[in-house]
Protein backbone atom coordinates (compact mmCIF):
# COMPACT_ATOMS: atom_id res chain seq x y z
CA UNK A 1 0.00 0.00 0.00
CA UNK A 2 3.00 2.25 1.27
CA UNK A 3 4.60 1.60 -2.06
CA UNK A 4 1.29 2.50 -4.24
CA UNK A 5 0.83 5.90 -2.65
CA UNK A 6 4.73 6.51 -3.09
CA UNK A 7 4.38 5.51 -7.10
CA UNK A 8 1.17 7.77 -7.04
CA UNK A 9 3.16 10.22 -5.38
CA UNK A 10 5.87 10.44 -7.88
CA UNK A 11 3.31 9.92 -10.91
CA UNK A 12 2.49 13.22 -10.13
CA UNK A 13 5.36 15.07 -9.49
CA UNK A 14 6.30 13.78 -12.66
CA UNK A 15 3.56 16.20 -13.99
CA UNK A 16 5.07 19.20 -12.67
CA UNK A 17 8.12 18.59 -14.97
CA UNK A 18 8.40 20.47 -18.01
CA UNK A 19 8.59 17.43 -20.23
CA UNK A 20 4.67 17.17 -19.87
CA UNK A 21 3.75 20.57 -20.70
CA UNK A 22 7.12 21.66 -23.42
CA UNK A 23 4.88 23.86 -24.95
CA UNK A 24 6.53 27.70 -25.42
CA UNK A 25 9.75 26.78 -23.11
CA UNK A 26 12.73 28.23 -23.31
CA UNK A 27 15.37 26.11 -24.42
CA UNK A 28 18.37 28.61 -24.60
CA UNK A 29 20.71 28.15 -21.72
CA UNK A 30 22.23 31.63 -22.56
CA UNK A 31 21.79 34.19 -19.32
CA UNK A 32 20.90 37.62 -20.50
CA UNK A 33 20.31 41.33 -19.40
CA UNK A 34 16.23 42.18 -19.76
CA UNK A 35 16.98 44.36 -22.71
CA UNK A 36 17.82 41.05 -24.56
CA UNK A 37 14.41 40.15 -24.29
CA UNK A 38 12.74 43.37 -25.79
CA UNK A 39 13.19 42.11 -29.44
CA UNK A 40 10.12 39.43 -28.50
CA UNK A 41 7.98 42.47 -27.98
CA UNK A 42 9.16 43.77 -31.31
CA UNK A 43 8.05 40.21 -32.71
CA UNK A 44 4.80 40.14 -30.47
CA UNK A 45 4.10 43.76 -31.81
CA UNK A 46 4.16 42.23 -35.24
CA UNK A 47 1.93 39.67 -34.70
CA UNK A 48 -0.57 41.46 -33.04
CA UNK A 49 -0.91 43.89 -35.69
CA UNK A 50 -1.16 41.06 -37.94
CA UNK A 51 -3.92 39.40 -35.75
CA UNK A 52 -5.95 42.88 -36.30
CA UNK A 53 -5.05 42.95 -39.89
CA UNK A 54 -6.65 40.15 -40.96
CA UNK A 55 -9.67 39.90 -38.82
CA UNK A 56 -8.47 37.27 -36.83
CA UNK A 57 -9.62 39.16 -33.81
CA UNK A 58 -12.61 39.67 -34.85
CA UNK A 59 -15.42 37.49 -32.89
CA UNK A 60 -17.44 37.60 -36.44
CA UNK A 61 -14.73 35.40 -37.98
CA UNK A 62 -14.33 32.91 -35.42
CA UNK A 63 -18.12 32.34 -35.59
CA UNK A 64 -17.59 32.10 -39.56
CA UNK A 65 -15.25 29.70 -39.02
CA UNK A 66 -17.12 27.23 -36.52
CA UNK A 67 -20.46 27.66 -38.99
CA UNK A 68 -18.08 26.73 -41.82
CA UNK A 69 -19.31 29.90 -43.52
CA UNK A 70 -15.83 31.48 -44.42
CA UNK A 71 -12.48 29.73 -45.90
CA UNK A 72 -10.40 32.61 -44.21
CA UNK A 73 -9.54 31.62 -41.06
CA UNK A 74 -8.79 27.91 -42.52
CA UNK A 75 -6.56 29.88 -44.62
CA UNK A 76 -5.01 31.29 -42.35
CA UNK A 77 -3.85 28.50 -40.34
CA UNK A 78 -3.48 25.90 -43.25
CA UNK A 79 -0.58 28.91 -44.61
CA UNK A 80 0.85 29.07 -41.05
CA UNK A 81 1.23 26.04 -40.47
CA UNK A 82 2.49 24.92 -44.32
CA UNK A 83 5.00 27.79 -43.85
CA UNK A 84 6.06 26.97 -40.32
CA UNK A 85 6.35 23.35 -41.42
CA UNK A 86 8.57 24.37 -44.31
CA UNK A 87 10.73 26.87 -42.04
CA UNK A 88 11.73 23.95 -39.66
CA UNK A 89 12.33 21.47 -42.31
CA UNK A 90 15.20 23.94 -43.17
CA UNK A 91 16.33 24.48 -40.07
CA UNK A 92 16.84 20.96 -39.43
CA UNK A 93 18.41 20.40 -42.98
CA UNK A 94 20.79 22.96 -43.18
CA UNK A 95 21.37 22.82 -38.69
CA UNK A 96 20.72 26.78 -38.73
CA UNK A 97 21.83 27.69 -35.22
CA UNK A 98 20.18 30.65 -33.10
CA UNK A 99 21.38 34.41 -33.61
CA UNK A 100 23.84 33.37 -30.40
CA UNK A 101 25.12 30.09 -32.12
CA UNK A 102 23.59 28.01 -30.24
CA UNK A 103 22.04 24.86 -31.44
CA UNK A 104 18.08 24.71 -32.33
CA UNK A 105 16.24 22.55 -30.14
CA UNK A 106 12.42 21.19 -30.44
CA UNK A 107 11.25 19.40 -27.95
CA UNK A 108 8.84 16.09 -28.82
CA UNK A 109 5.25 16.51 -27.16
CA UNK A 110 3.64 13.42 -25.49
CA UNK A 111 0.27 12.09 -25.81
CA UNK A 112 -1.77 12.91 -22.79
CA UNK A 113 -5.71 12.91 -22.22
CA UNK A 114 -5.47 16.51 -21.33
CA UNK A 115 -4.43 17.26 -25.09
CA UNK A 116 -8.45 15.84 -25.74
CA UNK A 117 -10.32 16.77 -22.56
CA UNK A 118 -8.36 20.32 -22.45
CA UNK A 119 -8.62 20.59 -26.45
CA UNK A 120 -12.68 20.60 -26.21
CA UNK A 121 -12.57 22.74 -23.15
CA UNK A 122 -10.48 25.15 -24.81
CA UNK A 123 -12.55 24.83 -27.64
CA UNK A 124 -15.63 25.60 -26.41
CA UNK A 125 -14.31 28.86 -25.35
CA UNK A 126 -12.55 30.19 -28.21
CA UNK A 127 -16.20 29.91 -29.82
CA UNK A 128 -18.12 31.41 -26.95
CA UNK A 129 -15.10 34.83 -27.00
CA UNK A 130 -13.99 34.81 -30.34
CA UNK A 131 -10.60 35.32 -29.31
CA UNK A 132 -7.83 32.51 -28.21
CA UNK A 133 -4.80 33.70 -26.03
CA UNK A 134 -3.21 35.54 -28.61
CA UNK A 135 -6.16 37.16 -30.34
CA UNK A 136 -7.22 38.38 -25.92
CA UNK A 137 -3.78 40.19 -25.73
CA UNK A 138 -4.72 41.92 -29.06
CA UNK A 139 -8.44 42.64 -28.28
CA UNK A 140 -7.57 44.84 -25.04
CA UNK A 141 -5.14 46.68 -27.62
CA UNK A 142 -7.38 47.09 -30.08
CA UNK A 143 -9.08 49.13 -27.38
CA UNK A 144 -12.24 46.28 -26.29
CA UNK A 145 -10.68 47.21 -22.73
CA UNK A 146 -13.93 44.74 -21.04
CA UNK A 147 -11.81 41.99 -22.48
CA UNK A 148 -9.16 42.63 -19.75
CA UNK A 149 -12.14 40.44 -17.94
CA UNK A 150 -11.61 37.68 -19.84
CA UNK A 151 -8.54 37.74 -19.48
CA UNK A 152 -8.04 37.96 -15.68
CA UNK A 153 -10.50 35.35 -16.44
CA UNK A 154 -8.09 32.93 -18.38
CA UNK A 155 -5.86 33.45 -16.29
CA UNK A 156 -8.10 31.96 -13.36
CA UNK A 157 -8.69 29.12 -15.05
CA UNK A 158 -5.04 28.27 -15.72
CA UNK A 159 -5.06 28.72 -11.84
CA UNK A 160 -7.41 26.61 -11.08
CA UNK A 161 -6.03 24.18 -13.52
CA UNK A 162 -3.03 24.10 -11.31
CA UNK A 163 -4.53 23.54 -8.50
CA UNK A 164 -7.00 20.78 -9.46
CA UNK A 165 -4.20 19.25 -11.85
CA UNK A 166 -3.51 16.22 -9.82
CA UNK A 167 -7.58 15.13 -9.60
CA UNK A 168 -7.94 15.17 -13.60
CA UNK A 169 -7.74 13.06 -16.11
CA UNK A 170 -4.46 12.84 -17.94
CA UNK B 1 1.08 50.68 -50.99
CA UNK B 2 -0.29 52.17 -47.66
CA UNK B 3 -3.60 51.47 -49.01
CA UNK B 4 -3.54 47.86 -49.38
CA UNK B 5 -1.94 47.99 -45.33
CA UNK B 6 -5.05 49.72 -44.13
CA UNK B 7 -7.41 47.36 -45.71
CA UNK B 8 -7.93 44.22 -44.28
CA UNK B 9 -5.08 41.51 -44.95
CA UNK B 10 -6.54 38.53 -46.99
CA UNK B 11 -5.57 35.16 -45.12
CA UNK B 12 -2.56 34.47 -48.18
CA UNK B 13 -0.68 37.32 -46.48
CA UNK B 14 -1.67 37.26 -43.14
CA UNK B 15 -0.82 33.20 -42.69
CA UNK B 16 2.38 32.96 -44.26
CA UNK B 17 3.40 36.24 -42.19
CA UNK B 18 2.52 33.69 -39.00
CA UNK B 19 4.31 30.92 -40.09
CA UNK B 20 7.19 33.17 -40.23
CA UNK B 21 7.04 33.94 -36.56
CA UNK B 22 7.70 30.16 -35.92
CA UNK B 23 11.45 30.49 -37.25
CA UNK B 24 12.12 33.71 -36.12
CA UNK B 25 11.32 32.94 -32.44
CA UNK B 26 13.69 30.06 -32.78
CA UNK B 27 16.63 32.15 -34.56
CA UNK B 28 16.42 34.84 -32.22
CA UNK B 29 16.95 32.59 -28.96
CA UNK B 30 15.52 29.12 -29.54
CA UNK B 31 11.98 29.85 -27.83
CA UNK B 32 9.17 28.21 -28.85
CA UNK B 33 5.94 30.00 -30.15
CA UNK B 34 3.04 29.89 -28.01
CA UNK B 35 1.02 32.22 -25.82
CA UNK B 36 -1.17 30.72 -23.32
CA UNK B 37 2.11 29.72 -21.39
CA UNK B 38 1.98 33.49 -20.50
CA UNK B 39 -1.06 32.58 -18.18
CA UNK B 40 0.95 29.93 -16.69
CA UNK B 41 3.60 32.79 -15.91
CA UNK B 42 1.47 35.43 -14.54
CA UNK B 43 0.18 32.70 -11.98
CA UNK B 44 3.64 31.51 -10.56
CA UNK B 45 4.58 34.87 -10.62
CA UNK B 46 1.77 36.50 -8.95
CA UNK B 47 -0.49 33.76 -7.02
CA UNK B 48 1.82 30.34 -6.49
CA UNK B 49 0.26 29.74 -3.61
CA UNK B 50 2.27 26.65 -2.92
CA UNK B 51 0.56 25.12 -5.45
CA UNK B 52 3.62 22.64 -7.78
CA UNK B 53 2.37 23.52 -10.90
CA UNK B 54 3.23 27.15 -10.53
CA UNK B 55 6.83 26.87 -8.70
CA UNK B 56 9.46 26.59 -11.15
CA UNK B 57 11.55 29.68 -12.39
CA UNK B 58 9.31 31.91 -13.89
CA UNK B 59 11.92 34.86 -14.61
CA UNK B 60 13.78 32.18 -16.85
CA UNK B 61 10.52 32.27 -19.14
CA UNK B 62 9.88 35.65 -19.25
CA UNK B 63 10.66 36.38 -22.72
CA UNK B 64 7.23 35.08 -23.37
CA UNK B 65 5.49 37.78 -21.32
CA UNK B 66 7.34 40.19 -23.57
CA UNK B 67 6.03 38.75 -26.41
CA UNK B 68 2.38 39.06 -25.07
CA UNK B 69 3.19 42.91 -24.21
CA UNK B 70 3.87 43.23 -27.49
CA UNK B 71 1.11 41.47 -29.00
CA UNK B 72 -1.20 44.15 -26.69
CA UNK B 73 1.08 47.24 -28.22
CA UNK B 74 0.53 45.55 -31.86
CA UNK B 75 -3.16 45.74 -31.30
CA UNK B 76 -3.57 48.95 -30.32
CA UNK B 77 -1.24 50.31 -33.43
CA UNK B 78 -2.86 48.40 -35.99
CA UNK B 79 -5.82 50.00 -34.78
CA UNK B 80 -5.04 53.45 -34.47
CA UNK B 81 -2.60 53.71 -37.22
CA UNK B 82 -2.53 51.07 -40.02
CA UNK B 83 -6.88 50.82 -40.91
CA UNK B 84 -8.73 52.72 -42.46
CA UNK B 85 -12.38 51.04 -41.31
CA UNK B 86 -12.63 47.88 -38.73
CA UNK B 87 -16.42 46.93 -40.30
CA UNK B 88 -16.12 43.60 -40.54
CA UNK B 89 -17.96 42.35 -43.66
CA UNK B 90 -19.62 39.13 -42.77
CA UNK B 91 -21.57 35.79 -44.36
CA UNK B 92 -25.02 36.78 -44.50
CA UNK B 93 -26.54 33.88 -43.68
CA UNK B 94 -24.54 34.83 -40.09
CA UNK B 95 -25.38 38.14 -39.65
CA UNK B 96 -29.05 37.04 -40.54
CA UNK B 97 -28.67 35.06 -37.90
CA UNK B 98 -27.13 37.10 -35.62
CA UNK B 99 -30.11 40.08 -36.60
CA UNK B 100 -32.64 37.48 -34.89
CA UNK B 101 -30.77 37.43 -31.48
CA UNK B 102 -30.46 41.30 -31.83
CA UNK B 103 -26.57 41.58 -32.59
CA UNK B 104 -26.74 44.42 -34.85
CA UNK B 105 -23.83 46.42 -34.76
CA UNK B 106 -20.93 44.87 -36.93
CA UNK B 107 -18.97 48.39 -36.91
CA UNK B 108 -16.11 46.84 -34.57
CA UNK B 109 -14.00 43.73 -34.72
CA UNK B 110 -15.64 43.07 -31.45
CA UNK B 111 -19.49 42.78 -31.09
CA UNK B 112 -20.75 45.77 -29.19
CA UNK B 113 -23.53 44.59 -28.35
CA UNK B 114 -22.38 41.20 -26.50
CA UNK B 115 -18.54 42.47 -24.45
CA UNK B 116 -19.45 45.85 -23.22
CA UNK B 117 -18.84 47.06 -18.73
CA UNK B 118 -22.81 47.18 -19.24
CA UNK B 119 -23.68 43.72 -20.62
CA UNK B 120 -20.42 42.51 -17.70
CA UNK B 121 -23.58 41.90 -15.76
CA UNK B 122 -25.89 40.53 -17.12
CA UNK B 123 -26.50 36.45 -17.40
CA UNK B 124 -25.34 36.63 -21.22
CA UNK B 125 -22.88 39.13 -20.75
CA UNK B 126 -20.81 37.08 -17.78
CA UNK B 127 -21.03 33.72 -19.80
CA UNK B 128 -19.59 35.45 -22.70
CA UNK B 129 -16.73 37.53 -21.21
CA UNK B 130 -16.06 35.45 -18.16
CA UNK B 131 -16.96 31.69 -18.25
CA UNK B 132 -15.58 31.78 -21.57
CA UNK B 133 -12.75 33.39 -20.69
CA UNK B 134 -11.98 30.85 -17.88
CA UNK B 135 -12.82 28.09 -20.53
CA UNK B 136 -10.37 29.48 -22.68
CA UNK B 137 -7.44 29.68 -19.60
CA UNK B 138 -8.60 26.27 -17.99
CA UNK B 139 -8.48 24.29 -21.52
CA UNK B 140 -5.15 25.65 -23.09
CA UNK B 141 -3.37 24.75 -19.77
CA UNK B 142 -4.89 21.20 -19.41
CA UNK B 143 -4.14 20.88 -22.98
CA UNK B 144 -0.73 21.92 -22.97
CA UNK B 145 -0.93 24.73 -25.73
CA UNK B 146 -3.40 26.86 -27.85
CA UNK B 147 -3.54 27.46 -31.35
CA UNK B 148 -0.48 29.20 -31.60
CA UNK B 149 1.80 26.36 -29.31
CA UNK B 150 -0.25 23.33 -30.50
CA UNK B 151 -1.98 24.24 -33.81
CA UNK B 152 0.86 26.28 -35.41
CA UNK B 153 4.31 25.51 -33.60
CA UNK B 154 3.13 21.57 -32.68
CA UNK B 155 2.01 21.14 -36.50
CA UNK B 156 4.70 22.84 -37.85
CA UNK B 157 7.33 20.17 -35.90
CA UNK B 158 4.59 17.62 -37.12
CA UNK B 159 3.67 16.44 -33.46
CA UNK B 160 0.97 13.65 -33.20
CA UNK B 161 -0.34 15.01 -29.90
CA UNK B 162 -1.05 18.89 -31.51
CA UNK B 163 -2.59 17.39 -34.35
CA UNK B 164 -5.14 15.73 -31.51
CA UNK B 165 -5.25 18.63 -29.60
CA UNK B 166 -6.14 21.02 -33.03
CA UNK B 167 -8.93 18.26 -33.96
CA UNK B 168 -10.10 18.72 -30.27
CA UNK B 169 -10.10 22.40 -30.48
CA UNK B 170 -12.20 22.62 -33.31
CA UNK B 171 -14.65 19.99 -32.10
CA UNK B 172 -15.43 22.02 -29.52
CA UNK B 173 -15.30 25.28 -31.37
CA UNK B 174 -18.18 23.41 -33.31
CA UNK B 175 -20.17 22.14 -30.75
CA UNK B 176 -20.28 25.43 -28.80
CA UNK B 177 -20.73 27.48 -32.47
CA UNK B 178 -23.53 25.42 -33.53
CA UNK B 179 -25.45 23.72 -30.73
CA UNK B 180 -24.91 25.78 -27.41
CA UNK B 181 -23.94 29.66 -28.36
CA UNK B 182 -27.45 30.04 -30.03
CA UNK B 183 -29.10 29.71 -26.39
CA UNK B 184 -26.82 31.81 -24.86
CA UNK B 185 -26.75 34.20 -27.65
CA UNK B 186 -30.86 34.19 -26.59
CA UNK B 187 -30.40 34.75 -23.22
Amino acid sequence: MKTVVTLEKDRNTDFETRSLDTICVNESHLEHSWVHNLKYSLMGILFGIILVKAEVISWFRIQEMFRLQSFHMYGIIGSAVAVGALSVWLIRKFNIKTFYGEEITLHPKEFNKGQIWGGLFFGLGWAITGACPGPLFATIGSGATVIVVSLLSAIAGTWVYGKFRDKLPH
Amino acid sequence: MLELILKPWPWYVAGPLIGLIVPALLILGNKSFGISSSFRHVCAACVPSNIPFFKYDWKKERWNLFFVAGIMAGGFIAVNLLTASTTVTINSSLATSLHEKGITDFSGLVPADLFNWNSLFTLRGFIMMVVGGFLVGFGTRYAGGCTSGHAIMGLSTLQLPSLIATCCFMAGGFIMANLILPYILSL
